[in-house]
């Protein structure tokens, strides 16, 4: 699909000029480029930088300073592994290494069929239901090694 | 836009009585007076960053370490550029440049004339206070005249400011964080395909180590002007 075609180059355009193009806007179009395509392509990044008369190299380092901004596809369903305190007590760090080792990937990683994509955060505040695992937005409390790849093969399958 | 006005200040460093204009740093004072004050990522001419720590400096009454370069001039101010709690910083904050990737001289293109290396004969650093990480990056070789060796970098981001202020390409720029943060080109792409670098080669001449250095040259005859980026920015201030 070529740029002009693409409604989603052109939801991002608008919220470029609602913003009158700014260069010090940057992060702020970052955001609403990753709401609209879900993660920054470098396709979008030379975009922008284009759009807002900034050096790529200056766009694709303020991209990859903030762990919040995506360069890679998310994969269709994914999961979230706590690694809070209780949480982490409890064995979460554990159940993180098999679901990794299960599936080939890192923490942060989606997997080639984009299928999966493992994610980690530092607390959900549900740590009476430590250890936690939030599969597709659904919480999975008191997880185990055995039911939290249970669960993920229910959400993949 | 309103500017604010020069003046005159008077100060001391190291107890003596020194003058320089408001909008002056420290470290220019410093400099002007003929007195030393030890510095990494300053290069006479580009932007002060204040990001290698090297130029710390006690001001009297503040209860942290100042750059000195980014620090400007106060009246009355009573600076000391040299004190053991100030050797002991300076000392730690260059074993965590060692530590942190490989610098092995050794083995190292830029050995002899490294200004990490001098810096360490200059503090009497023996070896790092710290662990070493040997931190592992890949090596850009594509370009057909000079190499990126992230390995040896120790992110004083002198080739960024160089390229972006004299160059005016800003072709480089720093990516990612912590660790794992690195010198890129536009979008992270190899050299060879940089769109926006012109292959001046200013980002080599001016890096401190032999993170960028030109290809097909042995060890005794890489030449880093430095200086030349200074003499260059002089010369286009005069015309």
């Amino acid at each position: 699909m070529s740029m002009q075609t693409d409604d989603r180059y052109n939801t991002l355009e608008k919220s470029m000029k609602k913003l009158s193009y700014e260069k010090n806007a940057l992060i702020e179009v970052l955001h609403s480029a990753q709401e609209t395509f879900g993660y920054l392509g470098i396709d979008t990044l030379k975009y922008i930088a284009k759009r807002l008369k900034l050096p790529y190299s200056k766009v694709y380092g303020v991209a990859t300073f903030y762990n919040y901004f995506r360069l890679k596809p998310k994969g269709r369903h994914n999961v979230v592994v706590c690694l809070g305190t209780a949480c982490y007590i409890k064995g979460s760090d554990k159940i993180l290494e098999k679901i990794e080792q299960r599936y080939g990937i890192k923490a942060g990683e989606t997997t080639s069929d984009e299928a999966l994509s493992i994610l980690t955060a530092r607390c959900f505040g549900s740590c009476s239901l430590a250890p936690v695992i939030v599969c597709d937005d659904v919480i999975k409390p008191k997880t185990t090694l055995e039911s939290s790849t249970l669960e993920i093969e229910e959400m993949i399958k | 836009m309103i500017r604010e006005k020069v003046r005159v200040k008077s100060f001391k460093i190291n107890d003596i009585c020194v003058t320089g204009q408001s909008n002056q740093t420290i470290l220019e004072v410093a400099r002007d007076n003929n007195i030393e004050i030890p510095t990494m990522c300053y290069l006479e001419g580009l932007s002060c960053v204040g990001s290698c720590r090297m130029c710390i400096v006690e001001i009297k009454g503040s209860h942290e370490p100042t750059p000195a370069c980014t620090a400007k001039i106060k009246e009355g101010m009573e600076v000391t550029t040299s004190s053991p709690q100030i050797e002991a910083a300076r000392k730690m904050i260059l074993s965590m440049m060692f530590s942190e990737r490989s610098h092995v001289c050794s083995t190292c293109v830029a050995n002899g004339d490294c200004e990490l290396q001098s810096k360490s004969v200059e503090l009497e650093l023996e070896h790092s206070e710290v662990p070493y990480l040997n931190q592992r990056f890949e090596i850009d070789a594509s370009h057909k005249n000079f190499v990126n060796d992230p390995n040896r970098c120790i992110l004083c981001t002198r080739c960024i400011r160089v390229c972006d202020e004299i160059e005016g390409a800003h072709a480089l720029d720093l990516a990612g964080r912590g660790l794992n943060m690195r010198i890129v080109h536009d979008m992270d792409e190899p050299w060879a395909a940089s769109q926006s670098c012109t292959s001046c080669g200013k980002c080599v001449y001016v890096c401190p180590t032999g993170a960028l250095y030109e290809k097909d040259i042995s060890e005794e005859e890489v030449i880093k002007k430095r200086g030349i980026i200074t003499e260059l920015i002089k010369n286009r201030s005069q015309r």
